[in-house]
This record gives structure tokens, sequence and C-alpha cells, in this order.
């Protein structure tokens, strides 16, 4: 087996995506589904806000590891978050698994282990696809559908 | 035919599959490291040294617009592309040449179809039937015709082991069917359906078929005399051609009686402000300078299919078929979707609680091309209840050891997701 595999298949990853968190739907709050056309991946985020404060997270649906881990890692992280402050962390996010493999490694915690998905290009859209659905669950003044595609 | 075709001879003894592989340059080729094990001929099929060296000799001694100058490289352009025209339609046992329109693929052929079939033969309350296995190719065109003309689409239903349901079918036609447009074999379930019966039945109504033969054509050998279908589209790419060329086969009072698609240049007779008259099939459907590389492309591929003889195909990829089954039927979770009594190559599967998409990222590193995802049949996966499959698909230049490699890929799969 490759070392990029072993990069990109971490065990927390495998963990998360076997074993996702706060893997439910939300009653209260605002949801969105973020949907990748080019594999099935179909994810809906919960979010519950208060003055501008992430109280509650969750999402649901079938995805691949990479999308099932990102979501569960990003559940763990964002609650109790401002909704500004999980949108910094998208960002950093977005430049980690983009940037080169040579690239310094940002420390972002737990997010880290997503580190690997940078030596996989076409797999970027996988671990964002939570992170846009979260991002229009937390702006929407209703329920949306956000696309990777 | 200077087509390249390697001759009956050097294929008269055993089947000689390092020869063919020679035959295909880009399979020399390492990816991440590692031999390329090309399973994605469903998607794509590569190119044998004949074609490429066949479109590069069109170009380098040929190129030349086509039924319009009176020089010498016109006319020899204008030859080889109707050359190519004979060629394909010898190969599928066409009455005449002019039976075959040259058009971009598949899509386009059917597209075509449901444009010009469509805008004159269909009309508020008429029905269209096609099938649940349909590639998006084969519903969206359709679909687009129903809301244009007011009609309505009609599903021939599968059942689980992914077979068409005939007896559904025959109930699904009526007197307000305009057309059937069926799938020759699946992409996703590899089940070749039973055409010549399809076409039977809405015959005895009066009813024309179109039959997309795109994973047909590179798999046994097609006989639209004998499939008795009113149109018959396949592309140039999934049978070892070129990228880009595709054939709408229609029977020539079928094409007759159609109004023109695209319009412009070589489609017409005469123009003048007051009118226009077109010219007559297959030019009235081929607007624009042509494929012409492509066609001629097209034609050495079908000149290297039958050298090699497609009875010598189906039986070494029948094989080829089983045991790849019997492999992949021995790793513990894996499920093959597609059970078809009547199956080509092509071999989807899921791994229990693993990802197709997963599966084909692992499956990549080690060097084993396949396709994950829905495949472009998105109401298929519904009635499957999956998201999506990994597809493993099958040509003649693939052998035991790709398969061995992908049962391989598959247990570090296992491996990393226990």
């Amino acid at each position: 087996m490759t070392s990029d595999l072993r990069a990109l298949y971490r065990d927390v990853i495998v963990d998360h995506s076997k074993h996702p968190r706060n893997f439910r739907t939300l009653e209260a709050g605002r949801k969105a589904e973020g949907f990748n056309p080019l594999c099935g991946d179909r994810l809906t985020v919960y979010v519950q806000v208060d003055d501008g404060v992430i109280r509650d997270v969750s999402f649901e649906g079938l995805g691949c590891a990479i999308a099932t881990a990102s979501a569960s890692l990003m559940t763990e992280r964002v609650k109790g978050k401002t909704v500004a402050e999980a949108d910094a962390l998208f960002e950093r996010l977005q430049r980690m698994i983009s940037a080169s493999s040579d690239a310094p490694v940002d420390d972002l915690g737990t997010l880290s282990a997503l580190a690997g998905v940078r030596r996989f290009p076409v797999r970027v859209k996988c671990a964002t696809l939570p992170w846009h659905a979260l991002r229009a669950a937390a702006a929407a003044a209703g329920d949306e559908v956000v696309s990777t595609e | 035919m200077r087509s390249g075709s390697p001759g009956p001879a050097r294929w008269a003894a055993a089947w000689d599959g390092a020869a063919i592989r020679r035959d295909f340059p880009i399979l020399r080729q390492r990816v991440h490291g590692k031999p390329l094990v090309y399973l994605d001929n469903a998607a794509t099929t590569q190119k044998p040294q004949v074609v490429i060296d066949r479109v590069t000799q069109y170009y380098v001694e040929e190129n030349a617009n086509v039924h319009r100058g009176v020089h010498w490289l016109s006319v020899r352009a204008t030859d080889s592309f109707e050359e190519a025209r004979a060629i394909v339609g010898r190969f599928l046992n066409a009455r005449e040449p002019r039976e075959v329109v040259f058009v971009r693929g598949t899509t386009e052929a059917i597209n075509l179809v449901a444009a010009t079939f469509g805008r004159s033969r269909v009309g508020p309350g008429d029905e269209i039937v096609i099938s649940a296995m349909e590639h998006h190719s084969n519903i969206v065109p359709w679909q687009i015709t129903c809301e244009q003309q007011g009609a309505r689409l009609r599903i021939i239903p599968t059942t689980g082991a992914g077979e068409l349901d005939l007896d559904a079918y025959a109930t699904l036609l009526t007197d307000r069917t305009r057309i059937v447009s069926v799938v020759h074999v699946s992409n996703v379930l590899g089940t070749v359906n039973p055409v010549e019966e399809i076409v039977r039945i809405a015959h005895q109504r009066g009813i024309p078929v179109l039959v997309d033969g795109a994973q047909a054509v590179a798999h046994g050998a097609v006989d639209v005399q004998a499939l008795g279908c009113d149109f018959y589209a396949f592309s140039g790419h999934k049978m070892f051609g070129p990228t880009g060329i595709g054939v709408l086969y229609g029977t020539s009072a079928r094409l007759e009686s159609m109004p023109p698609y695209q319009s412009g240049g070589d489609m017409i007779r005469s123009v003048s402000f007051d009118q226009t008259l077109y010219n007559v099939p297959p030019y009235r459907f081929e607007a624009g300078t042509p494929d012409i590389a492509g066609a001629v492309g097209l034609a050495a591929a079908i000149g290297y299919l039958t050298g090699i003889g497609f009875e010598r195909i189906v039986s070494f990829e029948r094989e080829l078929l089983e045991y790849a089954t019997d492999a992949l039927s021995r790793i513990p979770g894996v499920r093959v979707i597609g059970t078809a009594a009547d199956k080509a190559g092509v071999l989807s599967f899921v791994l229990d609680g693993v990802h197709p998409h997963d599966v084909g990222t692992i499956l990549d590193r080690e060097g084993v091309a396949i396709r994950a995802g829905h495949h472009c049949c998105q109401p298929l996966m519904d009635r499957l209840g999956v998201p999506a499959t990994a597809r493993a698909s099958l040509a003649l230049y693939n052998n035991h050891d790709d398969i061995d490699a992908l049962s391989a890929a598959l247990q570090t799969v296992r491996g990393l997701f226990g």
C-alpha cells in the first residue's frame, strides 16, 4: 500500500467514517443539503444558531469516507463557536487541503487528520462538502441545497 | 481497406492476448509506479496503433474538406470518408451505406432522433417508452421531447437481477406510443437486453424502436437487420476508435421521413432567401464539416475488430467475465450488482462498509483504473437502492493478471477499512 493512501485513510479518518459523531437530525434549527453529483455523496447538515453562536450541529446522509469523516470532525469542532469562527476554520481547512503536498501542514488540531487529502486533488470536494453545507445552513433563511459541482 | 487490419491469418491460431496488448501502446504505461490495469472500458476504450496510425495518415496525406472541392485532395478525403461510411454499413449489416449518419457519438445520435422524429411524429398525449436502466443520454433527450410536444414518458421496469420485465413492457405499449428507445447492453449492469424480442413486440403495433448500442459494439457483432430495429446509435470511442465520432443507423424509410437536425452546409440541396431544399439522408443530418479523421479512424477500428473476429472476442470475454465474477465473489463483503443471465463485460459491485468512491481512489493508487459513481444512471441507482457502485468493465486486451490485480487491490481496501 502506498504512503499516500496511508496519509489519506489515517486511522482517525477511517474511525470517524465508520462511527460518525453527531450523526442525527436536529429538530430545532436549520439545515442544508450538500450534494456531490460526481460520486453521489449526499449529506444534510443541521445547525442551531443563537446570537451568531453554533449551539448544536449534526449531520446525516450517505457519503464516502472522506466526506463522512470531514463532517463528523466538523461537528465536533464547530459546536460552541461563532459562525464567523467556523467560517474562518473552513478557510484554513481549504487552504490546507489545496496546498501542494510538500507545503507545511497548518496545525488545525483534529482537522489536521484531513491533510492527506492534498495528495488527492479529486477528493478535495469530498472533504469540503459538509463545510459548504454548514455555511449554507448557518446563513440560510430557509432550507438549502448546495452542490460541489 | 487501408485500416491496417491485421488480417484473419494472424488470429487463426489460439487467442494471443499478449499480441493484442502490444497493439495498444498506452497499456505499456505505469501509473503511480504500478503497471496500468485499465478496467474502465465502459467509459472509453484504448486505441490500437492501427487506429492512431490511420488518423495520422489521414492528416499527413489526405486532409481536405469533403463533398466540396474539385481538387485532388478533396476527392481523396471524400473517398476516405465515404469508404468509412460503407465500412460502418457493412459492420452493422445495413442495407446500404446511406443508412449510416455520422454524428459525434451516441448522445448526439439519440438527440438527433428525439429532436427530429419528436418534432414531426410526437404530439400532445402521445407516449414514449424507455427503460429503467437507461443512461441519462437516453432519458433526458426524450424528456425534452415530451416537454416540447406535450407527450409522456413511460418506463419499462427491471427485475431484481437487472433484466427488463418484458411482460410489463408489452402492457406499456398503446395506440399512443410513438417510439421505444432502449439500451442494448447496460453500462451499469452489463445486461444484454433481448432487443429482437423488444423490436418484434413494438413492430406488431407499428411502433419504431431505437437501440442505444454504446456498450454493445465493442463486445459482439451487431446485425441491424436481424435485430430489426429502426435506429441504432453508438460511439466510436467505446469500440477502440477516436473520440468525437459516432453513428446513427436509421432505415432509409425512417430517415427520409425526418426533418433536418442541425442546419448549414452540406445538409442542403439548394438555398435561396425564399426557399431552401434539404439534401437526402444521410447528408441531411450532417450539417457542417464532419469529423473526417474520426470517421476513417473508426473504420480502422472496425477493421481491427473484424480482423480478430467477433466470435473469438465474445468467447474470450465470456471466459474473462466468468473469471472476474468468480474472483470478486471470493472477496468477503463484495456484492455484484447485476446478475442477468445474458451479460457482457461489465461488473458493478459494492464492498460492504466502503463507499465506491473510496474503492476507486485506493484502486487507482494500485494502478487499477475503474469507475465509481452513478454511471450517469441515477434512476437506476435509485431502483437498486445504492447511491453509487464501483464498476470494472472489460475489453479484449484485459487478462487474468488484470483481474488478479483488481482482487489484490480490493484486499488492500479491506485492509484499510477492516
